[in-house]
């Protein structure tokens, strides 16, 4: 261990390390943006990765700038970190190689600046280590979630023959003006998307306003009123929780199929409250034991009945956890596929997500999935990010299902 | 002096508070019991009954009614035909009738003896009807004018059958074949297997995502909330968009994923990542990762900030270092929440049915227990099965949620 924090074997398998990691995000980031060639290159890592680490140690900022001045001119002569393949612009070479040097320089310096060149306390080393696992982080983390989201709205704004030639050309052609958004257009012209998106909308809102209206009362009697098996009932609450839909869906699919209820929103309507009210009757009296009793107190000395001081004190209170409970409902409701699957064949009624799933078939193209995909998760994205603060609060307040 | 005792036993008030409870909670519990509950018992039931998916639509008396002969002038010869069938093979519908109006300006000639004429109604007792019984009723008529007059055809007024037949699934045979057949062979076993590699590496991927998330995330600086919003990103989306997007993603033809292997010289061959045996179960395991750790991200995050930070500044003065600090502050502080977390998320990913779903359709050995229940009840047509297999899932969830209840009991308010 001790061997470790010394600086010139610190900096220099730090600086490996850096320089492969910024490599690769570099060329994913070039090809993703242009469609042409880049990787990472495990050798030029490994000597620019020494090099630029060893720069970086204590001492004048000249040293790693020169480092990666170094580092640009090899790589566009075909011996640095990220190398190109054939047919890639003067331009985007460029480019590259100078994010390349530079993201690996800047970030080395940081983690390492401190660092001594000889032996170093616990401290700087540990300092230095943990620099680089958070550069790491957020780049990993960053990288996963927005990959994904990436390739879903560009696939959607291209065509067939497009996809097919290049998959990682994902520049877009601006020129092309409206006609990039041809499979938004012909999704709701042609596949009826503006009846499911209408129908997600009112079955969300409706299973909101449903659960809220189930369970406020039963909340509120759970955290505040004392009588014989509340225990038992708060925990049974959990249970049901736990419950998969798969069990339930099949003799739920059993009895619509029976009493004709299958393939009307109707039947939705009435199921969706039922699986998000354990939810919200959890979260909800989380949050009102939380509020202080006294205020209740003097509302009932003061001749209010229980079912007026719900309305009149407990409610106005706990509108924050009002908002969050219902956004997290709404969310529930809007994302839900398995029942929407199995009990809607009618393809005038479906919602949003399962007219998504009706898309996945091989004559319509991909760029309609991804589209539809898109129409789905906007809408809800806008709403979790504009009132975020509430749904954190919600989702730890009391614990969630996923 | 009289004895100054605590009141005994429940008062009227304690009463009424017990009472308004019970009220304001009915509505749940009525909603719930139907929802649940019911069908808890259902799958209970179905599990032991030989119930096909052909078998839910009730076996029921199919007819058809039309004219023969072609009758032009009044006084010609015609024939009214009722095509009669049992729309099941093989259930027996007993007591079958029919009733009809004849229209007027038909005079039945000849009336079948099972049959009853009152006015213009017609009733007719066909008694029992093996499973894919057919017949055809002939009633020969003479036309009159006023029936060519009206223009109108005998199947212009509906006929109404009755008849009872009973379902599989309320009679009284029972069977434990549904269990014989999810048990046997190596199918099960296979299917078993899946699932805990599933359950526990999605769930301890998904904490260690997430913990590793909430240390990057645990300090102030601009931009944060803006990462912890995207971070939250995977779990809040629609489960399907995003598992198409993987999909495409990963796709082996033209997938992104697979040029850009294929362009750095990872591999020389592109890869079926969701077609190929151990492959595909780890893709549908990180998949899972990547849809949850937000949210262990978020439960932790939140544990983090409300820790104490003298102990921190006190480990400072100490001398400790950062891992130190860690190691030894840290960890111990987060080990309930983790825990919990465990524990819910293992069974909550246990219970996942949509991700794989989607992803795969259970096939390229990523068949879990409740793919299985899809599997089995759908795709086999064998919905006894599936409930059989809905059954194995409930015992153990039940196991699980009886370790859960002892944590969480000491973890109250999580």
């Amino acid at each position: 261990m001790n061997m470790l924090r010394r600086g010139y074997i610190t900096a220099p398998l730090l600086g490996v390390l850096w320089v492969f990691v910024i490599a690769t995000t570099v060329a994913i980031a070039m090809s993703f943006a242009t469609g042409s060639a880049f990787r990472p290159s495990l050798l030029g890592s490994l000597i620019w990765g020494v090099v630029i680490g060893l720069s970086c140690l204590r001492g004048a900022v000249w040293r790693p700038v020169v480092a990666g001045v170094v580092t640009v001119v090899a790589s566009l002569i075909g011996f640095g970190p990220l190398v190109t393949g054939e047919g890639v612009s003067m331009f985007s070479a460029l480019l590259g190689a100078v994010a390349a040097a530079g993201f690996a320089a800047y970030g080395l310096w940081l983690m390492l600046d401190e660092v001594q060149p000889g032996d170093n306390n616990r401290h700087l080393f540990e300092a230095a280590v943990i620099r680089f696992m958070t550069g790491f982080g957020y780049i990993f983390f960053t990288a996963i979630v927005i990959i994904p989201f990436y390739v879903m709205v560009l696939t959607s704004l291209k065509n067939q023959s497009e996809l097919i030639q290049n998959p990682l050309d994902f520049s877009i052609d601006l020129s092309k003006g409206m006609e990039l958004f041809r499979s938004y257009d012909e999704l709701f012209t042609q596949f009826n998307f503006g009846t499911y998106l209408f129908n997600s909308f009112v079955i969300s809102v409706l299973t909101v306003f449903i659960t809220l209206l189930f369970a406020v009362p039963g909340a509120y009697a759970v955290a505040r009123l004392r009588f014989r098996g509340r225990a038992a009932f708060s925990r049974s609450i959990l249970m049901i929780y736990m419950v998969p839909m798969i069990v339930l869906a099949l003799p739920i699919y059993i009895a619509f199929s029976m009493t004709g209820l299958r393939n009307s929103l109707g039947g939705i309507i009435m199921i969706y409250p039922v699986t998000t009210i354990p939810v919200a009757l959890y979260m909800l009296q989380g949050y009102f034991r939380g509020l202080p009793a006294e205020i209740e107190e003097a509302g009932l000395m003061d001749g209010l009945s229980r079912l007026a001081v719900i309305w009149k004190i407990t409610l106005p209170l706990s509108l924050p956890a009002m908002a969050s409970v219902s956004l997290y409902v709404f969310m529930i409701a809007w994302n839900e596929f398995l029942l929407a699957f199995m009990l809607l064949d009618d393809p005038s009624k479906f919602t949003l997500t399962r007219g998504i799933a009706s898309l996945n078939s091989s004559e319509i193209p991909r760029q309609h999935l991804m589209a539809g995909s898109v129409i789905a998760t906007v809408p809800i994205m806008a709403l979790f990010l504009g009132l975020e603060r509430f749904m954190t609060k919600g989702l730890t307040a009391g614990s969630v299902k996923g | 002096m009289t004895d100054l005792a605590p009141p005994k036993g429940t008062g009227p008030l304690a009463r009424r508070e017990a009472r308004l409870a019970w009220g304001l909670l009915l509505p749940t519990i009525t909603a719930v019991a139907l929802v649940v509950v019911l069908p808890l018992l259902a799958i209970f039931w179905i599990s032991v009954k030989p119930v096909g998916l052909a078998d839910l639509r009730a076996p029921e008396v199919v007819l058809r009614e039309d004219l023969r002969g072609g009758p032009e002038q009044a006084g010609d010869e015609a024939t009214i035909r009722y095509r009669l069938r049992n729309s099941s093979q093989d259930t027996v519908i007993t007591d079958v009738s029919f009733t009809d109006v004849v229209p007027d300006g038909l005079i039945i000639t000849e009336l079948d003896p099972r049959c009853t004429l009152d006015g213009s109604a017609l009733s007719c007792e066909m008694g029992d009807w093996q499973g894919g019984y057919r017949e055809n009723l002939m009633i020969p008529v003479i036309v009159e004018q006023a029936f060519l007059d009206a223009g109108g055809r005998p199947q212009d007024s509906t006929a109404l059958t009755q008849g009872s037949a009973s379902s599989v699934l309320t009679d009284g045979t029972f069977t434990l074949d549904n269990f014989t057949r999810i048990f046997s062979g190596d199918e099960f076993w296979g299917v078993l297997g899946v699932t805990v590699f599933y359950t526990v590496f999605g769930t301890v991927g998904a904490l260690l995502f997430g913990l590793f998330a909430a240390l990057l995330l645990n300090k102030s600086f601009k931009g944060q909330g803006i990462m912890r919003g995207l971070y939250l990103f995977p779990y809040v989306s629609p489960v399907i968009a995003v598992a198409f997007a993987w999909i495409l993603l990963f796709d082996p033809f033209s997938g992104s994923a697979n040029a850009l292997l294929l362009q750095m010289g990872v591999t020389q061959t592109s890869i079926n990542f969701f077609g190929e045996k151990p492959l595909a179960l780890i893709m549908v395991t990180l998949f899972e990762i990547w849809r949850y750790f937000p949210l262990s991200f978020l439960f932790i995050l939140a544990r983090m900030q409300s820790i104490d930070t003298d102990m921190f500044e006190a480990a400072d003065m100490d001398g400790a270092s950062p891992f130190q600090k860690f190691w030894y502050l840290s960890v111990p502080q987060l080990l309930g929440i983790l825990s919990v977390l465990f524990l819910l998320r293992f069974i909550w990913t246990f219970n996942k049915f949509d991700d794989i779903f989607l992803l795969t359709g259970g096939n390229a050995g990523t068949r879990t227990l409740t793919v299985n229940v899809y599997e089995q009840a759908f795709a086999i047509s064998n919905i006894g099965a599936g409930a059989a297999v809905a059954v194995v899932i409930f015992g153990c969830l039940l196991a699980f949620s009886l370790l859960f209840l002892r944590f969480i009991s000491q973890e109250e308010g999580l």
